[in-house]
């Protein structure tokens, strides 16, 4: 099994490698993308063209290039923003980060609990009216586009019913937990609720189909011929190897909110987590900061790749190395 | 004769089809007394299984309905609520099924599920439940049980875990114990191992054995009494002696023409039933057999009731007479030996 972990870890590196590569290529070498022109301010003279670039080390051999910049990604870290000259991308992405990993792990929890809550139930009652009423609510939830959840959300929040129900209810934006515990939470419910609907709704629907797959594999007719409660043999025999599809796919979706997959959560609510620096570059073409959040955001995608598989290994002995 | 252990009273089990109903069972009565073993043979589809899974009420199918009284020490298991089914299942009355390979559930150790079902059952600790399930592994004869018991079931060959599935199904002492085809999906060499080891079992423990088998071979070698049944009925029943020497149904004969006897000469051709099975869905009136039966005559339009035709306790469905019986049956089974004779 240690084996197994350092070797699935290196393999990890040699996958954060290809991906710094192949983004910095598309970011940096895409034809009609000149950064130095950007900078340059309007009508540059050639001169100040070249200055500029030089100062970018723009003219220097490609793989320099790309070595300077993962020097200032991984090592200095002081990667610039080129749409504010002040801002370093580094430390910006790690200040956004408590923001958008508060409103993933709430949302993480709220999704899992209540997708098994869902999905069991209703491959439970399976036969009765309550699974299909289950089951469109999962697909409700699955068709609602977040930032419209998010938007009425807001409206019913902020709005009409903020001086009564929901007074309890901050201004849009994310309070630091460490500033203030019980505003981080308040202020987080709903991003967290309207954040994991979608994917209740997506995790009800897969759990539920594969509860009612494995119902029927042999092993859980011997479990029920040996005696056990139909509540055992669900949750102990049906949902633990339910459990193994449940694990590899909330890995890598979780992964990828980490890495800034919360966008559209966390402009509506305006909260300044990866998401939201990452819009903001995007609209302003800021190369550095794109580069750093997608490098971020890849490396919890592959981070998560790898624990998904060691926990495949812990969930599923057929594939666990000896 | 003693009250049976277990006493099956004209079960019916029907599934609801998009097509129609499909009798699966059609009014199955078979007794098993203590500490014997009732081979129950039959091709694929004659209700078989679906006799013995209704037993344990193991078919969970929302289309299935079941009709009839299944005596088990006194009360009826098709009456029982889920728990107290469920306090049966497994402790009076367990079972093995045909496929060991996918019968264990993959991700537990093979030792823990053997606890699970001792604890279910037994208010023991973990640790006896743990002793207990090694001494079982070790009884099937799997070696170093201690550090085998830690294993999982991918870690074993077929017949290592029939054998695991047979130690889980006797842990709790049952008076009854089903097996399903148990040797089905297993090679011939580990087939015999598995039998005698039931044998063994059933003499060590004084299980009753309920044997389900396509094979005749099996139940030739295992049971005391056995059934042969056709199309949702019994056929047949009678000790293993008199199905063997005395078969009464053209069916059994068309079952026994078609094994390679080792002891008689070699036929150049084994006899085989002609045609297929009817379809549940819409039996034939009269005997299910009729179509395939060279002896039909006219009164295999009605149906032909179980009944005791030869006097001694041996039942049959046919409405030939005995004597009829006897004058064609061993053209029907060795029609080359026949044939032979001056």
């Amino acid at each position: 099994m240690l084996t197994f972990i350092i070797r699935r870890t290196l393999w990890t590196v040699v996958v954060m490698f290809v991906i710094t590569v192949v983004v910095f290529f598309i970011f940096f070498k895409t034809p009609g993308v000149d950064p130095a022109r950007a900078l340059a301010g309007r009508n540059p003279s050639p001169q100040t063209l070249a200055e500029v670039r030089a100062q970018l080390g723009l003219n220097r051999p490609l793989v320099v290039q790309y070595g300077l910049m993962m020097k200032r990604i991984f090592i200095t870290r002081n990667l610039v923003s080129y749409s504010d000259q002040g801002q370093l991308v580094i430390p910006e992405i790690f200040a956004a980060a408590p923001a958008t990993l508060s409103l993933v792990f709430g949302a993480a929890i709220i999704w899992i609990v209540m997708a098994i809550v869902m999905g069991v139930a209703a491959a439970r009652l399976r036969g009765r009216i309550y699974d299909p009423i289950l089951m469109i609510l999962a697909l409700i939830g699955l068709s609602a586009p977040v930032f419209w959840i998010g938007q009425v959300a807001n409206l019913i929040t902020q709005g009409g019913l903020h001086n009564s129900v929901f007074s309890w209810v901050p201004p849009l934006g994310y309070t630091s937990f460490t500033v203030s515990p019980l505003h981080w939470f308040t202020g987080l419910v709903f991003p967290w609720i309207t954040l994991s609907i979608l994917y209740i709704g997506f995790y009800a629907r897969v759990l539920r189909a594969n509860l009612l797959e494995i119902q029927t594999e042999d092993y859980v007719r011997t479990a029920r011929a040996k005696g056990l409660s139909e509540q055992r043999v669900l949750l102990r025999h049906t949902l633990r190897t339910s459990m193994i599809t449940f694990v590899s796919l909330f890995g890598l979706d979780f992964g990828a909110l980490v890495g800034g997959g919360a966008i559209l959560t966390e402009v509506v609510f305006g909260i300044h987590g990866v998401g939201f620096l990452t819009w903001q570059a995007l609209q302003n073409l800021d190369l550095p900061t794109i580069m750093a959040v997608v490098i971020y955001g890849a490396f919890f995608i592959v981070l998560m790749n790898a624990l998904v598989d060691i926990a495949y290994a812990w969930l599923d002995p057929r594939v666990r190395p000896a | 004769m003693a009250d049976p252990l277990l006493d099956i009273r004209d079960l019916k089990v029907s599934f609801r089809t998009d097509d129609g109903l499909v009798r699966a069972v059609d009014g199955v009565s078979v007794s098993l007394y203590e500490g014997e073993t009732l081979g129950i043979v039959g091709e694929s589809g004659s209700g078989k299984s679906v006799t013995v899974m209704s037993v344990m009420r193991l078919i969970t199918d929302p289309n299935a309905q079941f009709d009839g009284e299944v005596i088990y020490k006194g009360t009826n298991l098709m009456g029982m609520s889920q728990d107290q089914i469920r306090s049966i299942r497994g402790a009076g009355i367990s079972m093995i099924f045909q496929d060991p390979m996918t019968s264990l559930n993959p991700v537990y150790k093979v030792g823990w599920q053997i606890e699970e079902q001792i604890r279910e059952h037994e208010h023991v600790s973990r640790q006896a439940a743990r002793d207990r399930a090694v001494e079982l592994l070790t009884a099937v004869g799997i070696p170093n049980a201690r550090e085998r018991a830690d294993a999982y079931p991918h870690q074993f060959s077929g017949g290592m875990r029939q054998r695991v599935m047979i130690a889980m199904a006797v842990s709790c002492n049952p008076d009854v114990l089903i097996a399903d085809e148990p040797t089905t999906a297993l090679d011939v060499t580990i087939q015999a191992q598995i039998l005698s080891l039931i044998k063994k079992l059933r003499q060590d423990f004084g299980t009753a054995v309920v044997l389900i088998t396509h094979d005749m071979g099996v139940v030739a070698d295992m049971a005391d009494r056995i059934a042969v049944m056709y199309a949702g009925r019994i056929i047949e029943q009678g000790t293993q002696r008199e199905l063997f020497y005395d078969p009464q149904h053209p069916y059994t004969w068309g079952l026994l023409g078609s094994i390679a006897r080792l002891d008689r000469p070699r036929p150049r051709r084994l006899t085989a039933i002609p045609g297929l099975p009817p379809s549940l869905m819409q039996l034939p009136a009269g005997c299910a057999f009729g179509e395939r039966c060279a002896h039909r005559f006219e009164r295999c339009r009605e149906t032909p009731l179980l009944l005791d035709r030869t006097g001694t306790g041996h039942l049959d469905a046919c409405h030939l007479s005995a004597q009829q019986k006897q004058d064609v049956r061993d053209r029907a089974i060795h029609p080359e030996l026949v044939e032979e004779r001056p």
